[in-house]
């Protein structure tokens, strides 16, 4: 409980055997009072079994579907228990849970609150093609919503119970679409969306993709995520 | 002559596949009836390649058999596209499965850790 909230913490997880344990440890050190739900995304290797022992609850999907795939479980999972809110944390480490109740406070005002890497906090940089990327998905999206939004492809977010609903039954599974395209559908659906400036850290497994090439790629698909996202419905 | 016998041939042989997987049960209905509407209509073409001819002049393409050569184009893509939009929809079938069971699972393991069972 936050605030009399029900809150449940989804880490999609896929092949995270190396910091599930720590990621679900620490949601539990600093959170008591939260549910963490680990969603497996068909992992091969012993993520679940891992996450199980840290203490949270595990879900694993029979094959690998994707981080959007992960997350409307995730969703479906929160909205059968009943749960008030459902944040987002990814399990390599990168999002610090103490900035949770921050997030979950500001859902009194909004539907979506978005923990935002380029907002003031922390020194979290990204440059090139990346970069052109990020400044194209928040100049559009900052305009649609009507409010400044900085960091669109965070995957540190909390949600409300009524988008819990709508996520539930419809969260797309596409690279990008997962956090680009939702954020389109809810500020369409004329809900409030607003931003959390957060630190982040650097990963505690796995390596982040900075090649230029695969640079260019996710600039191409953010631009066509987007473009599709925007003339849905 | 030669090029009504190699059209022929295909023509009957088509039919035959086609038939074929429909009496092996292969092929859901919904495609039994396009492919065999698909075959009745080739088959007379395959015997008498310039049946088409006066209807090609009429729409103003040169020949029957350009004309039946893109006809056929635009029927294949029309086909691959509706292959792509069913192999979209039971993608997304088999994604609600896939929640469904590893929801099951989850249950089904909380159930066991309450009461662990005595087998």
């Amino acid at each position: 409980m936050i605030n009399g909230k029900r809150v449940l913490v989804i880490v999609p997880a896929w092949e995270e055997s190396e910091s599930i344990d720590a990621t679900v440890r620490e949601i539990r050190d600093v959170l008591p009072e939260v549910d963490v739900l680990v969603v497996d995304d068909g992992s091969m290797d012993n993520t679940s079994e891992i996450a199980r022992n840290a203490g949270a609850i595990v879900t694993r999907l029979p094959y690998n579907l994707g981080v959007g795939g992960a997350m409307r479980l995730g969703y479906l999972y929160a909205k059968q228990h009943g749960y008030d809110v459902a944040v987002q944390i990814d399990a390599d480490g990168q999002h610090d849970p103490r900035y949770l109740p921050k997030l979950v406070d500001r859902l009194d005002e909004s539907a979506l609150v978005i923990g935002a890497r380029f907002a003031g906090e922390g020194d979290y940089k990204v440059r090139g093609p990346r970069k052109w990327s990020m400044v194209m998905l928040s100049f559009v999206l900052s305009r649609l919503a009507k409010r400044k939004l900085t960091d669109t492809t965070s995957g540190f977010r909390a949600c409300n119970r009524d988008l819990i609903e709508l996520f539930a039954g419809w969260y797309p599974v596409e690279y990008l679409g997962d956090t680009v395209e939702t954020t389109v559908r809810v500020i369409r659906l004329g809900y409030k969306i607003e931003q959390v400036p957060v630190a982040m850290r650097p990963r505690a497994g796995g390596t982040p993709s900075q090649s230029p090439v695969k640079a260019m790629i996710y600039l191409g698909r953010a631009f066509i995520t987007l473009l599709l996202a925007l003339n849905r419905r | 002559m030669r090029l009504t016998v190699l059209t022929a041939i295909t023509g009957v042989l088509v039919l035959a596949v086609i038939f074929e997987l429909l009496r092996r049960r292969q092929l859901r209905e919904k495609y039994a009836v396009l492919w065999m509407a698909v075959g009745v209509l080739v088959l007379p073409l395959a015997f008498f390649p310039h049946a088409l001819d006066d209807l090609a002049s009429k729409v103003g393409v040169a020949t029957g058999i350009s004309l039946l050569l893109f006809s056929g184009f635009v029927f294949l893509l029309l086909v691959c596209v509706h292959l792509s939009w069913e192999s979209s929809r039971l993608e997304e079938e088999t994604r609600t499965l896939a929640e469904e069971v590893a929801l099951i699972r989850t249950e089904l393991a909380k159930r066991e850790e309450r009461e662990p069972s005595h087998d």
